[in-house]
């Protein structure tokens, strides 16, 4: 057997994308000797194809922006369903968290005066995304990044070592979580370059793994996408929330076929980007829910003027939370109003006053895109454009103020993360997530090991034993499938079958097949070494996606209703009974052949003062009428009579 | 519309290699890294490859695709020729690890020698900067690592014996960013000569032809950089009335 090389850290943060860089630096800020392990190099996470930008209430664009409106803007877009308290949390620390990276070096664009510029997006009553072009994440990822190097620098002048208190760990992927009598103890992992095995042990693990997109085939996410967080967490006995919630973000590419689901920014449509169908009709205006029927323009003229005079006008209905606006383009293709490629028209031409030249601007890196792969150029040509697999709400659930996962030392922060974005994630709104809860990861990690003392677990000998066979295994089987073929399967059927619109029949064929391809996963196989071998790789990664694949699945046949990023074709009503209900997974049965197990928690009843800061008109639309704040009903509707006069949400949230 | 294009990618690990003939199917629109995934899945599953973002954006994909350094992600078929050999090689400035693959590990270690961010005493939040102030390091914060520039530099593509003293046009533009922020109070002037190598430039923009970022590290980065050092090793006080209140004067910030 191969010797397995062991390193001892306070803190190991799974994932080098924003969040859990974030946590990494917070960690070693609190002192604690910390490593950051990352499938990919340093500085190549996920993070970096964030495009739009990242939400904070500033208000340096427009004066009307604070936390309570932001907290109100999260929770519509997650239609209550959010974690409240996380919500809040984020919209209170999101304008630190963003002046901080400022002054760890972002260079953010500007305002006339100076300050950090806003732009409008999706779901957010006023400009609010801190940006840079349409390269946010890469600016965002690079900060933290060089804020890494700095304490690496600071490191190297008090001790002469870089890697003293903050080491990275590029390209080295963990198979499993270790635990010792219920309490983290380490992670199990392999090296990529070499194949060799590496136990790290340590009492706090921050999960900040990312997504679950690659289990999809159209997706905008990259390879890094298999699930492996929400799997680790599972198999460490943790439990995933809200697994049913996937986002398709409405514009991904059609076009060609190998760039399908590359994205295209909303920023296209907060920039004056409009929808067309093939007969050139603006069609948004024919899909304004009721739930926002008084927040949207009815008119192209109105929406229109919007872009200037967003006081006096409402926003276009392009600019609808992800979820209303992929299942509009779903209804028109289906309706036979799409493009010959099966998407519908998004154009920027002759929408900006600056012409070509401020479509260049305000739009770089998709006008180069659509420029060099697919020969169009979106000054004088519509993008053609359809729904792509692009986030998870569901995660792993946590504590909301540490951060702190059900295993003792078990954190989760970022897209990993469960409950803050409700059913639906507002754009911009995850960037933030990234740093307001990495942050509080690292520290909620931090003071967890702190309280532990000398009593530190220590992994067990044999569960090492176990994970090396394991991750050995697709070696040793001989003639089994390619774990190409299996999981460009997974793939389809997820697609097909667990897509944006959902019914029981359907959800039950997945289930299924899920059965079927969880023989198969077990019985692939791989040629070649060890070292950097991608298909050994990907047949490891295959476990995580079948067992996220599961979650989705199941919690999307219990949730007899359709809500954000879950509908279903068969319970189109939103249902205020479902509101009150989280989905729980865990992994339950035999420990060497687990199955996936779904149980049914109630919310925790969003704080009065919060509940306050809403129109009791709109809280009717969600809520149970037990629910309703305790004025309103017992004074059955005068409470909501005072709110009325009030005014608007604008006027209101105004002073 | 999908034909049989010949490839020619170089497989092997450290010392040793070869290039390997393949015939793999190809349709419309993909790009080389289509390709060689394609072969991952049908004829070689083994093949090492790095990537990640398939929209050049990570700079993760640099090859050399009939010896011209590029990303694969963003290297279309329709540039060939459906009968052209496509020959694949890894980045020949820097060690192979196996395939496609090569240990970079020189650019994360020039990055850490270079003194980060100065914000001086500001506080966060205090900052105040103007659009146009901000541009210039902009374009420098384009960069998404690919280091094809410091691989297509001849200062140390043919001479292993530079790699010590030049940290290659990435790094001394980030040096260049960091000079031309308007909030950053340190003065890296000194050690992008001495330290890093600026004077090994001799500006033959070899560099900025192949940024995939279309940055112009030679003309907007390294000459200012350059007239900068020059500046204040002759005439301090050029230089320093653009930043006067700011920089720490005539205090030569050391390497890190
Ligand atoms: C194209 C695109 C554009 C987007 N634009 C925006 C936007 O404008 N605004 C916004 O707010 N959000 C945006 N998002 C969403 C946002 O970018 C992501 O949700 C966010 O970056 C996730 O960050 P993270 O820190 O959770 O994880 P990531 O940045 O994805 O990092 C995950 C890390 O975990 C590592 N990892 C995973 N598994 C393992 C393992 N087993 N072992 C070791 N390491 C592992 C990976 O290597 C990686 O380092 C966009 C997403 C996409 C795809
Ligand atoms: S311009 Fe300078 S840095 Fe760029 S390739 Fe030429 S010598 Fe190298
Ligand atoms: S400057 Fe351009 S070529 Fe050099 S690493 Fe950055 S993106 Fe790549
Ligand atoms: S894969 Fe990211 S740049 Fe090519």
């Amino acid at each position: 057997m191969t010797e397995i090389e062991r390193h001892s850290y306070d803190v190991v943060v799974i994932g080098a994308g924003g969040s859990g860089l974030r946590a990494a630096i917070e960690a070693r800020l609190q002192g604690k000797k910390t490593a950051v392990i990352s499938k990919s190099l340093f500085g190549k996470a996920h993070t970096v194809m964030a495009e739009g930008g990242a939400a904070a209430a500033m208000g340096n664009v427009n004066p009307n922006d604070n936390w309570q409106v932001h907290f109100r803007d999260t929770m519509r877009g997650g239609k209550f369903l959010n974690n409240w308290r996380m919500a809040e949390l984020h919209a209170k620390e999101a304008p630190d968290r963003i002046w901080e990276l400022e002054h760890w070096g972002a260079l953010f664009d500007r305002t006339k005066d100076g300050k950090i510029s806003q732009r409008n997006f999706g779901g957010h009553e006023y400009p609010r995304l801190a940006h840079v072009g349409d390269r946010t994440g890469l600016e965002l990822i690079r900060t933290v990044q060089q804020k890494v190097v700095a304490l690496q620098q600071e490191d190297h002048r008090e001790f002469g070592d870089y890697e003293a208190r903050l080491k990275v760990w590029a390209e080295t992927t963990v198979t499993r979580l270790l635990v010792k009598d219920g309490r983290i103890a380490g992670a199990f992992g392999y090296v990529r370059e070499t194949g060799k095995f590496v136990v790290f042990e340590a009492p706090a693990v921050v999960l900040a793994t990312g997504g679950i997109g690659k289990a999809y085939k159209v997706t905008s996410n990259s390879w890094e996408y298999t699930g492996d967080g929400h799997a680790l967490a599972l198999l460490a006995g943790a439990t995933l929330l809200n697994m049913e919630f996937v986002q398709f973000h409405p514009t991904g590419m059609v076009w060609p076929p190998s760039v399908k689901g590359i994205l295209v920014t909303e920023s296209v449509r907060g920039d004056r980007g409009i929808l067309l169908n093939s007969e050139g009709k603006r069609f948004m205006f024919d899909y304004i829910p009721e739930v926002f029927k008084d927040k949207y323009a009815t008119t192209p003229e109105e929406a229109d003027r919007w872009y200037d005079d967003p006081d006096n006008n409402r926003r276009p209905p392009e600019l609808l939370p992800r979820d209303e606006v992929a299942r509009a383009i779903n209804a028109e293709v289906k309706a036979g109003r799409g493009s010959p490629h099966g998407g519908v028209y998004l154009t920027v031409v002759g929408r900006m006053p600056g012409g070509a030249e401020e479509i260049k601007r305000r739009l770089p890196s998709m006008y180069h895109q659509f420029k060099e792969l697919a020969d169009v150029d979106i000054t004088t040509e519509p993008m053609e454009v359809g729904p792509t697999c692009h986030y998870v709400m569901g995660g792993v659930e946590v504590d909301p103020d540490t951060a702190a996962a059900v295993v003792p030392g078990l954190f989760a922060a970022g897209e990993v993360a469960g409950g803050m974005h409700g059913s639906n994630r507002l754009g911009g709104n995850s960037l933030s997530d990234l740093l307001v809860f990495g942050r509080r990861a690292g520290l909620g990690a931090a003071q967890y090991v702190d309280s532990l003392g000398e009593d530190r677990p220590a992994p067990d000998p044999e569960d090492i034993e176990r994970a090396r066979a394991e991750a050995m295994a697709p070696f040793e089987r001989m003639g089994g499938e390619s774990p190409y073929a299996v999981h460009a399967e997974l793939q389809q059927t997820m697609n097909d079958l667990v897509g944006i619109i959902r019914r029981e029949e359907e959800l039950v064929r997945a289930l299924e097949a899920l059965d079927k391809l969880r023989a198969r996963v077990a019985n692939v196989s791989v040629e070649g070494g060890q070292g950097y071998n991608p298909g050994w790789h990907l047949a490891l990664d295959l476990r995580n996606m079948l067992l996220v694949s599961e979650c989705i699945a199941k919690a999307a046949l219990e949730r007899t209703e359709s809500r954000g990023g879950h509908t279903r074709d068969d319970y189109p009503e939103m249902s205020p009974e479902w509101r009150k209900i989280n989905l729980v997974c865990r992994l339950a049965g035999d420990p060497d052949d687990p199955r996936v197990e779904i149980r049914r928690q109630e919310m925790e009843p969003m704080r009065e003062d919060l509940l306050a800061l809403f129109d009791v008109d709109e809280l009717k639309k969600y809520l149970t009428p037990e629910e309703l704040p305790a004025a309103v009903a017992a004074g059955d509707g005068e409470g909501a009579s005072q709110k009325e006069t009030a005014g608007t949400e604008t006027e209101e949230s105004g002073k | 519309m999908s034909y049989q294009a010949k490839f020619r990618v170089w497989r092997g690990d450290a010392g040793e290699g070869e290039l390997v003939d393949y015939t793999v199917e190809v349709n419309e629109g993909e790009v080389v890294l289509d390709v060689i995934h394609r072969l991952q899945a049908t004829q070689a599953p083994d093949l090492a490859v790095r990537w990640n973002c398939k929209a050049g954006k990570c700079g993760s994909c640099s090859a050399e695709i009939n010896g011209m350094p590029r990303l694969m992600c963003m290297t279309r078929m329709s540039t060939f020729a459906e009968d052209e050999v496509v020959t694949v090689t890894p980045i020949r400035t820097f060690p192979v690890i196996r395939d496609l693959v090569t240990d970079v590990s020189f650019n994360y270690e020039k990055a850490r020698q270079i003194p980060a961010f100065d914000p001086g005493d500001a506080k966060p939040g205090e900052l105040r900067m103007m659009q146009e102030d901000v541009q210039r390091s902009q374009e420098f914060r384009k960069c998404i690592e690919c280091f094809l520039c410091n691989n297509v530099c001849h200062v140390i593509r043919d001479h292993e014996e530079n790699k010590p003293a030049f940290a290659g046009p990435r790094f001394l533009m980030r040096i260049a960013e960091l000079e031309m922020h308007p909030a950053d109070r340190s003065d890296r002037r000194n050690i992008a000569q001495e330290d890093h190598g600026l004077g090994f430039c001799n500006i033959t923009k070899c560099c900025t032809e192949v940024c995939p970022e279309h940055i112009k590290i030679t003309d907007n980065a390294l000459i200012p950089l350059k007239e900068r050092v020059v500046g204040r090793r002759y005439d301090p006080l050029v230089w320093l009335g653009a930043k006067l209140g700011i920089v720490k004067k005539s205090e030569d910030t050391p390497s890190a």
